[in-house]
């Protein structure tokens, strides 16, 4: 029996250095971020000037441009990703279904730096022969936009979301499928009214995934997003995110002040995520209390 | 003859005995990213020629070098922003800034079709990065360049998004030139830049103004060198227009010499200087030493690696892309180099 309680002590201990951690890093993030906090106050979320000579901050573009952008990239790649796994779960041929569901997988593989390094070489030159010549935009378009910065995060977060929905797919029983079919559904009524409800809650746990990775991922966003300290609701202006700001001025924040400021960007940051992740597990337990596949999860 | 494994295993067999023979003493430091490469290639020619100095410098940026040369965690810092007097009051007092090479910045632009370099003035400078001109053939542009056909398209300026030294350089020298700019944004390794795109690293903005005609950048020289990046002379307070060069760079600190003194605080800023051939937007960049060390053995191998990297290593200056500082600011650097003290007492004595 001794075995077996050391064995079990070991790994509550596990378990519980994860929360812990969690704390620690909350708390070290408040500790650090304090002196900003009480010197702006709210006012940081909500004005937008960054100045690092007059030592003002505010991150309102920072907040906004990481909702922005994950939410381009969402709006960009759920239908994409829910079309791969639903292929591969419902419709592709055998041979073709592992190395399909492979090479999906393979692009969650790839540094972010070549990500961004493709979006300088290849995606923003793309855009400024797509977008460059319309004259309706304020102001002349260079490529480098909230709209280059939501394109690289969806093909980034692509395979998260793809590859997550295709185990949930594959989840839902066969008899979900043979009864749709039974009534005299097609092979498409089928998924849409019997595959795709019965597996709601793990499909949006994967796209919360996927939102999960856009709001914190940094170095292929600030090589395309333009890297500017401003609102503009245009996607073809520039922008720039909490994450792509720590990584560009942390190491030559010279003030404290300064400093203390990066770190309240990264204590938002982190409530955001929280947020966003109970607001999801919220909206599951309500729609599908207990009964969907990937319910329990979440 | 000695058959070349045999020699080999010996040479092990020497250096294996020879290493516990000298008391090594290891020296850390980190800091600025600029000077990286000659302080490598510093750290490592230092050490074939002193095997009983070890030197480590860590490339981590000169916010994370004033901090950690601040909390005492290195043994020496390095900057291209000088220390400001609140964080030299926070460590005591106890710091000295040592030039060790020059750097200087290019203004980088494209502008397919023009193969003769443009001209700015320090106000055309300054306009263009405040925002207030935007268009290459506007007629103060084209006053300056009379032989160049400039294209009718806008500009985009392209700036550094990552704190950096070359940010401070430029942003100081803009300061200096254009009182608006001074009071509008003012400078630092990170400002509110009224107007552009920022691009992560000098690769960042080289990419950027590369794949943009009409956007102008700034980018370290030695960069726009090895990228063979087409950039524009800058006039100087002379009046004339200077190609930035090693050279120019240089002179640039000769030029600015004539207004310091040989106690002259170091911290100076060298951008617009005086001189007829001096490049205007050049800096030092700066290892940062304790005037007092506690460690007597530590501070006596590392003052004479500083004075022999602002001698002799000067020589490897203009091969990596920096610009050398003018031999006649040496007796200047010994006499601070001969003020360290550790324990009270100096620990170098001057050259030999």
């Amino acid at each position: 029996m001794r075995p077996d309680r050391a064995y079990q002590a070991a790994l509550t201990g596990m378990a519980l250095l994860l929360p812990a951690l969690l704390l620690a890093l909350l708390v070290e993030l408040a500790v650090n971020a304090w002196p900003s906090i009480d010197r702006f106050g709210w006012s940081f979320v909500f004005t937008s000037t960054w100045d690092p000579v007059a030592d003002v901050y505010g991150a309102g573009p920072l907040i906004f441009g990481t909702l922005a952008s994950s939410f381009v990239a969402l709006v960009l790649a759920v239908p994409l990703a829910f079309s791969v796994a639903i292929f591969l779960s419902e419709f592709a041929p055998r041979w073709l279904k592992r190395p399909l569901g492979f090479l999906v997988e393979l692009l969650a593989a790839v540094p972010s730096v070549v990500y961004g390094l493709w979006g300088i070489f290849v995606l923003i030159p793309f855009l400024q022969g797509a977008f460059g010549w319309l004259p309706f935009f304020q102001g002349a378009f260079y490529g480098n936009s909230m709209l280059a910065g939501g394109i690289i995060l969806a093909v980034m977060v692509v395979p998260y979301i793809a590859a997550v929905s295709r185990e949930v797919l594959n989840a839902v029983p066969t008899t979900q499928r043979e009864a749709a079919l039974a009534l005299g559904a097609t092979r498409w009524e089928a998924v849409w009214m019997a595959v795709l409800p019965y597996g709601r809650a793990g499909l949006v746990g994967a796209v919360m995934l996927g939102l999960g990775r856009a709001l914190g991922e940094t170095m292929a966003v600030t090589m395309v997003i333009g890297n500017r300290h401003d609102i503009s609701f245009s996607l073809l202006q520039p922008g720039y995110t909490m994450a792509a700001a720590i990584a560009n001025e942390f190491s030559e924040a010279t003030t404290s002040l300064y400093l203390s400021a990066l770190f309240e960007v990264g204590l938002v940051l982190f409530v955001i995520t929280v947020l966003v992740n109970a607001a999801a597990r919220l909206l599951v337990w309500r729609t599908a209390p207990g009964r969907a596949v990937g319910s329990r999860a979440l | 003859m000695i058959p070349p494994i045999r020699s080999t295993l010996m040479a092990l067999a020497g250096l294996a005995l020879a290493g516990p023979a000298v008391a090594q003493v290891k020296l850390t430091g980190a800091g600025a990213t600029f000077p990286n490469i000659i302080y490598q290639d510093w750290v490592l020619s230092y050490n074939q020629q002193h095997r009983e100095v070890q030197l480590n410098y860590q490339s981590i940026g000169s916010g994370g070098g004033i901090r950690q040369f601040s909390e005492n965690t290195v043994d020496f810092g390095g900057t291209d922003a000088p220390m400001t007097d609140s964080t030299i009051a926070a460590v005591g007092g106890n710091v000295l800034h040592l030039p060790t090479v020059l750097g200087g910045l290019a203004v980088i632009y494209n502008l397919r079709g023009v193969s003769t370099p443009v001209k700015f003035s320090p106000q055309v400078l300054a306009d263009i990065f405040l925002g207030k001109l935007t268009s290459w053939n506007d007629p103060r542009i084209a006053a300056i360049n009379p032989t160049v056909q400039l294209p009718r398209s806008d500009i985009l300026v392209v700036h550094r998004s990552d704190g950096s030294g070359t940010t401070y350089v430029f942003t100081d020298y803009l300061s200096k030139v254009s009182p608006e700019w001074q009071r509008r944004v003012g400078k630092g390794t990170s400002v509110n830049w009224p107007v552009g795109l920022g691009g992560r690293g000098n690769e960042g903005v080289a990419a950027t103004v590369g794949q943009t005609p009409g956007a102008i950048g700034h980018a370290e020289l030695g960069y726009a060198d090895a990228n063979k990046l087409q950039y524009g002379q800058v006039q100087n307070r002379a009046g004339q227009f200077v190609t930035p060069t090693v050279e120019s760079v240089t002179a640039a600190a000769a030029g600015a010499m004539a207004d310091m003194g040989p106690t002259t605080d170091f911290r100076v800023s060298i951008t617009n200087p005086g001189g007829a051939d001096a490049y205007p937007i050049a800096s030092f960049t700066w290892l940062l030493l304790r005037k007092q060390y506690a460690d007597a053995a530590k501070a006596g191998a590392l003052v004479p690696f500083v004075w022999w990297a602002v001698t002799d290593g000067q020589a490897a200056a203009a091969r990596l892309g920096y610009a050398p500082l003018p031999a006649a600011m040496r007796p200047w650097i010994e006499a601070r180099l001969k003020s360290v003290t550790a324990g009270g007492k100096a620990v170098w004595a001057g050259r030999k």
